[in-house]
């Protein structure tokens, strides 16, 4: 990725409290990421979506992003109060945060969240309260949600945990259009077969950035290995590369 | 008929019945964020704490220990939050200190120097007697003040209690709404103080959002069913409380209770369901790095 993109961090160290977690991080996010920043539990992968995003501020180096920068973020599924009294389109709108006088919605913005909802075929499930979805259909609520601010970044923490490999590929594939469409894209994954062999860029955390590049660049032994922490073993098929634990036979598998 | 025209006849009756009607509905409206926001402890304790600034305040000036009581109402509540957000104290912990303390000194200067403004028990448990021109004013004064800071934040009063993290993200100042909010729970609660009762208050700002939140799953539906119970609860109440001879804010919160087992029994599993998750936590979430 180039410098000067929508947002750069340049050496920054962040954490809770006392505990730094990420150490002298220099990343620059520009209009034509699409990538997944991928370690394993506790390296860091969310407080480095919350840094890029500014919810963390960094105990040192800087943050800096483009003039009116406008950030979309899916959260984690796991993170929602899926019983908070709200419908389909009520969570919906909550992206468009400035109203007129009344609060509700007006004709324009109707229109602007059924169009979204039709986007990602969940139009008929508007009046539904989001408990009555499934994990894919609460997904694509949320995705709805980041495209209904029309952002030039989109951050995704953990985009396909908890859900099935049919949403997955359909997250995937809505992804991949909206980065055709000039989107900036970023998503935090752990897991390296599913996601990140489909990504063009990705970023290795484990407490710093271990490496970043193409998947066949850094989906590496030794790469692996330090963002791991276990030996991992790397097969090739159709092109692309595949991981497996190195507790399996090479000899198997090839 | 006779029954609900022969109290009205009498000026105190009217004022306390105006007071209670609107005290309820008030509760019931701020009631709704306070609950799906898992801060109800937070506005039992600060009603406690608002106490201990009512009686120093008596003490002090006379005059103005209703705007006394709610900066202390505003800085307790300040103090809370902001104990609790820098987590070195938990926020149960931080309310348990800051408003008994309050509370304990409220308790004290009452005992030592008597009050000028209503009875003990009185302040404890509601009472509309002595119910001035000036608090009817100061009540008004505060649902217009809370009904503005609803319909002009309601997007981002709604973003901040279901997510407040992606609130931020989205560009919303969360730390200045919560701070919005807390003074606005602060002048609600001092408000309706005297006739629901120190030790009441917290109850009805709890039960009609639960009751509203077992009858619908649409934020917004809650918000008007919430004040409607509120206003029905205070009312009813009111009336009871009339012929019962008992303290206002007792009536009004048993008939809250009431009502609560009726739409319990009658919504079922479903409204259970709905309810279940109402107010889990006991703090603010301190997901956000001030």
């Amino acid at each position: 990725m180039t410098s000067a993109g929508l947002i750069d961090l340049a050496s920054v160290s962040a954490g809770y409290g006392r505990t730094t977690v990420l150490h002298d991080v220099s990343l620059s996010i520009d209009s034509t990421a699409f990538s997944g920043i991928v370690g394993p539990s506790g390296a860091g992968k969310t407080t480095l979506l919350r840094v890029l995003l500014g919810l963390i501020k960094p105990s040192s180096g800087t943050r800096t992003t483009a003039p009116s920068l406008r950030v979309a973020y899916v959260p984690q599924l796991e993170t929602v109060d899926w019983k908070f009294p709200v419908t389909v389109f009520e969570c919906v709108l909550m992206a468009r945060t400035e109203h007129r006088f009344w609060p509700w919605p007006s004709a324009q913005e109707r229109q602007a969240v059924a169009a979204v909802l039709d986007r990602l075929g969940i139009a008929d499930l508007a009046d539904r309260h989001i408990r009555e979805l499934s994990g894919g259909q609460q997904q694509r609520m949320f995705l709805a949600r980041a495209l209904l601010r029309e952002p030039q970044v989109l951050l995704l923490d953990e985009p396909t945990s908890g859900v099935d490999i049919n949403t997955r590929h359909d997250v995937l594939h809505l992804l991949g259009d909206l980065h055709n469409d000039g989107m900036a894209i970023i998503l935090t994954t752990h897991d390296l077969n599913g996601m990140a062999a489909h990504l063009p860029h990705l970023v290795c955390v484990n407490g710093h950035v271990v490496a970043e590049g193409a998947p066949r660049d850094v989906i590496v032994p030794s790469v692996l290995e330090e963002t791991f922490g276990a030996r991992l073993e790397v097969l090739q098929h159709l092109g692309m590369p595949i991981v497996v634990d190195g507790a399996y036979s090479t000899r198997e598998a090839t | 008929m006779e029954t609900l025209i022969e109290p009205l006849s009498f000026a105190f009756f009217q004022k306390g019945l105006l007071v209670a009607t609107l005290s309820g509905a008030l509760l019931g409206f701020i009631g709704v964020y306070i609950v799906l926001r898992g801060m109800s402890y937070i506005g039992h304790g600060l009603s406690h704490a608002i106490f201990g600034g009512y009686a120093a305040m008596q003490l002090f000036a006379v005059q103005f220990y209703v705007l006394g009581a709610g900066l202390w109402g505003i800085a307790s509540a300040i103090a809370i939050t902001t104990v609790a957000r820098r987590g070195r104290v938990g926020a149960d912990a931080a309310i348990g200190v800051i408003t008994t303390a309050s509370f304990a000194l409220g308790v004290a200067l009452f005992s030592k120097f008597g009050s000028s403004g209503p009875a003990f028990d009185q302040a404890l448990f509601g009472s509309i007697l002595g119910i001035t021109n000036s608090q009817i004013i100061w009540l008004v004064v505060v649902m217009l003040i809370a009904g503005a800071f609803v319909l002009l934040r309601y997007r981002e009063l709604l973003f901040t209690t279901f997510d407040p993290e992606v609130a931020q993200a989205s560009g919303i100042r969360v730390v200045r709404v919560e701070a919005m909010l807390m003074i606005v729970l602060s002048l609600s609660i001092l408000v309706t103080l005297t006739v629901i009762g120190v030790t009441l208050v917290a109850a009805m700002l709890v039960i009609p959002a639960v009751i509203a939140r077992m009858l619908t799953d649409s934020f917004g539906r809650m918000l008007g069913i919430s004040t409607v119970v509120g206003l029905a609860c205070g009312l009813i109440g009111m009336y009871l409380s009339y012929y019962a001879g008992v303290p206002s804010g007792t009536m009004i919160v048993l008939v809250g209770a009431v009502a609560f087992l009726v739409v319990f029994a009658v919504t079922g599993i479903r409204g259970r369901e709905r309810a279940a998750g109402v107010d889990e936590h006991s703090g603010p979430r301190a997901t956000i790095s001030a």
